[in-house]
């Protein structure tokens, strides 16, 4: 397999996207995106209201769907090729995902949650010396070390999401995909939550895609897209 | 691993509806495997009724009127046996001893056996031999031992007066004709049907006998034909000096040409007669095995209802990578779990239960419950109640399957 091909040295775009095209029911598209790419280590601002198709090209980026059409690169792997196995063990290996809420398994501990991945994924236990002392730096990182033996259920929304950012980038994925991370969150926390995302993601040198409809967070990005003009189908009214 | 521990915890999490699926299970292990160790018990029990007895002899008739009338006290003897022919068998070299049986009389009720010494040292059931509460055997032809709940149910103790003999009302004879008989000993319980008997020496029957005819009674007893020697008895227990020869000396005696004999094997007898009466425990296995159903689908059904809760937390664990069969596989995991969980406590409770109540058991019924060992049968059980837990298990993880599917990282809530 590609993974370990596939390195953030590498001149590989993080994400590269040709003629991609999405279908729920036949003949009606509701992903039409004829080129986009986003370079290793940068960071992304995706601006897509509800209804451009915002939930089904993560889906599709993720390796959750399998396109109907056309070409989807991550990391120099072209997902299109591979079983849905094999895009699940890429997922794991590769790709950190944080959720607008709920992030977290609700009968595993913080820690638990958070060393999740580098127990599915071997590719992420190998790129950390222990998950248990990884997991401790990222919640001193995310200043949550103090509640990493807690239930999950006793954690604010805030501290589920600090959680689930740790839970993404520990063993260092190339790609962390973030979608509408801060929309449960009020506007101090959000800020907070911003400075700790961007911090650790600068540190961990992944490429950061994250998806919001609130456009006064885009300023801080490398680069700002709205899926809208990027997604014919949703121009053309798909959805 | 990593599976196993999600669903543990997964399964904790959800510790009340887990704890009474876990319950439902286990309780209709418990039952089955119950029943099974009952079962066994019941059948060790009856099959220990005679013990260490090669051949019981009577006269010519069916295999099973032999055993009832001699053994459990029940039906009416096929016929008699001569003293003669007694005294032949004895003789012959294959044989080691026997016991005589007279079935006489029946007191209030119980039977009334006249028989020898040898019943005292040479029967056994359960491996053991009869052994008295107070006193002993009957030595005189005045003398008689009575069994426990003979001598519970009629109020009898040692050295109490008791008239067996029947139509002793004869005015001018009575003081003469009536032959009262003294308790020499009362027997340990047995839970057997010697519990239920009296017991005389073949002399003391002859004269229980004799006082009747001479009172002008009844005639009970297998008639006196002969006016020398014994009174034929009923039948006799052989035991042999070689158990090779029993088979043989069986085939000899049912060929007996001087006098029409029946010669069983009690296992074989007691084997064919529960056959006939052992159909009960199928009825119970069927409820069990109904009660095991209805507490695999009850896990079933708790499984399914969690499903929708926890549309979220597959979603979380196919954005760390998991793929549909992982989903699959996690909540087959939690229904042999339980399964697995709920056959271990089915049959704790079980031998928790046997532990606690075997000697109640034993002191009420006489059926011995033994700790032993799982048999094969429950062993097939728990494997099958394992299978089928997991299999149960399948249905709500195919739902589940779909549904991560369609959900994939954005389950519609």
């Amino acid at each position: 397999m590609s993974d370990r091909t596939a390195s953030r040295a590498g001149s590989a775009p993080a994400v590269a996207i040709r003629d991609l095209r999405f279908a729920y029911v036949a003949g009606r598209d509701v992903i039409d995106i004829p080129t986009l790419e986003f370079a290793a280590g940068e960071t992304v601002f995706l601006h897509g209201p509800s209804g451009s198709g915002k939930t089904t090209l993560l889906g599709l980026i993720a390796g959750v769907l399998a396109p109907r059409a056309g070409h989807l690169t991550l990391l120099g792997t072209d997902l299109t090729t591979l079983s849905s196995g094999a895009r699940d063990h890429f997922r794991a290996a590769h790709l950190g995902y944080v959720f607008q809420m709920f992030n977290l398994i609700p009968y595993l501990s913080v820690r638990e949650n958070i060393t999740l991945p580098c127990r599915l994924s071997a590719t992420r236990r190998s790129r950390v010396t222990d998950p248990e002392a990884a997991a401790q730096a990222l919640a001193e990182r995310l200043e949550i070390a103090g509640l990493l033996e807690s239930r999950v259920t006793a954690l604010s929304v805030g501290q589920q999401q600090r959680v689930a950012v740790a839970r993404a980038l520990i063993g260092a994925p190339e790609l962390i995909v973030c979608d509408e991370p801060t929309s449960a969150l009020d506007a101090d926390r959000r800020d907070r939550f911003l400075e700790l995302l961007f911090a650790n993601v600068a540190e961990a040198g992944s490429t950061l895609l994250f998806v919001s409809h609130d456009l006064s967070l885009a300023g801080r990005f490398d680069r700002t897209l709205a899926l809208r003009e990027l997604n014919r189908a949703a121009t053309a009214g798909g959805i | 691993m990593l599976l196993l521990s999600l669903a543990w915890r997964s399964l904790r999490n959800r510790a009340v509806i887990s704890g009474l699926t876990l319950l439902s299970i286990a309780l209709s292990v418990a039952l089955l495997v119950g029943i099974e160790h009952i079962r066994r018990g019941v059948r060790e029990s009856f099959a220990g009724t005679i013990k260490g007895t090669d051949l019981i002899v009577g006269a010519r008739g069916g295999t099973t009127q032999v055993l009832l009338s001699t053994v459990f006290g029940m039906s009416t003897p096929t016929g008699s046996v001569s003293w003669a022919t007694y005294e032949r068998w004895r003789a012959h070299p294959a044989v080691r001893w026997t016991i005589p049986y007279a079935l006489g009389d029946a007191h209030k009720g119980q039977r009334v056996i006249g028989t020898t010494a040898e019943f005292f040292t040479r029967y056994r059931f359960r491996d053991r031999s009869v052994t008295f509460t107070e006193g002993g055997p009957p030595d005189t032809d005045r003398e008689v031992a009575i069994g426990a709940e003979v001598a519970e149910r009629l109020g009898y103790t040692l050295r109490s007066e008791v008239v067996l003999a029947h139509g002793v009302a004869a005015v001018s004879f009575a003081e003469h004709t009536a032959h009262p008989f003294i308790v020499s000993g009362i027997i340990d319980r047995t839970f057997t049907p010697i519990d239920r008997a009296l017991y005389v020496t073949l002399d003391g029957l002859t004269a229980m006998h004799e006082a009747e005819e001479g009172a002008g009674g009844l005639m009970m007893g297998p008639p006196t034909t002969q006016t020398e020697g014994p009174a034929p008895i009923t039948a006799f227990l052989v035991g042999t000096k070689n158990r090779f020869e029993t088979l043989q000396l069986q085939r000899e005696m049912n060929e007996d040409r001087a006098e029409p004999l029946t010669a069983i094997i009690p296992g074989v007898a007691l084997g064919q007669l529960w056959q006939t009466i052992g159909s009960a425990e199928v009825g119970l296995r069927v409820v069990a095995t109904l009660t095991l159903i209805v507490g695999l689908i009850g896990m079933c059904v708790a499984l399914f209802a969690s499903l929708e809760s926890r549309r979220r937390e597959m979603a979380i664990l196919r954005a760390v990578g998991a793929g549909p069969r992982t989903i699959v596989s996690l909540l087959v995991i939690e229904s042999g779990v339980l399964a697995i969980l709920g056959a271990m406590t089915g049959v704790a409770m079980v031998y928790g239960g046997i532990f606690l109540a075997r000697s109640a058991v034993e002191a009420r019924f006489g059926v011995a419950l033994t700790l032993h060992p799982l048999g094969s049968t429950e062993w097939l059980y728990l494997g099958l109640i394992v299978v089928a837990g997991t299999l149960v298990g399948l249905l709500p993880a195919w739902r589940a399957y779909r549904n991560s599917l369609a959900d994939g990282l954005s389950p519609s809530l």
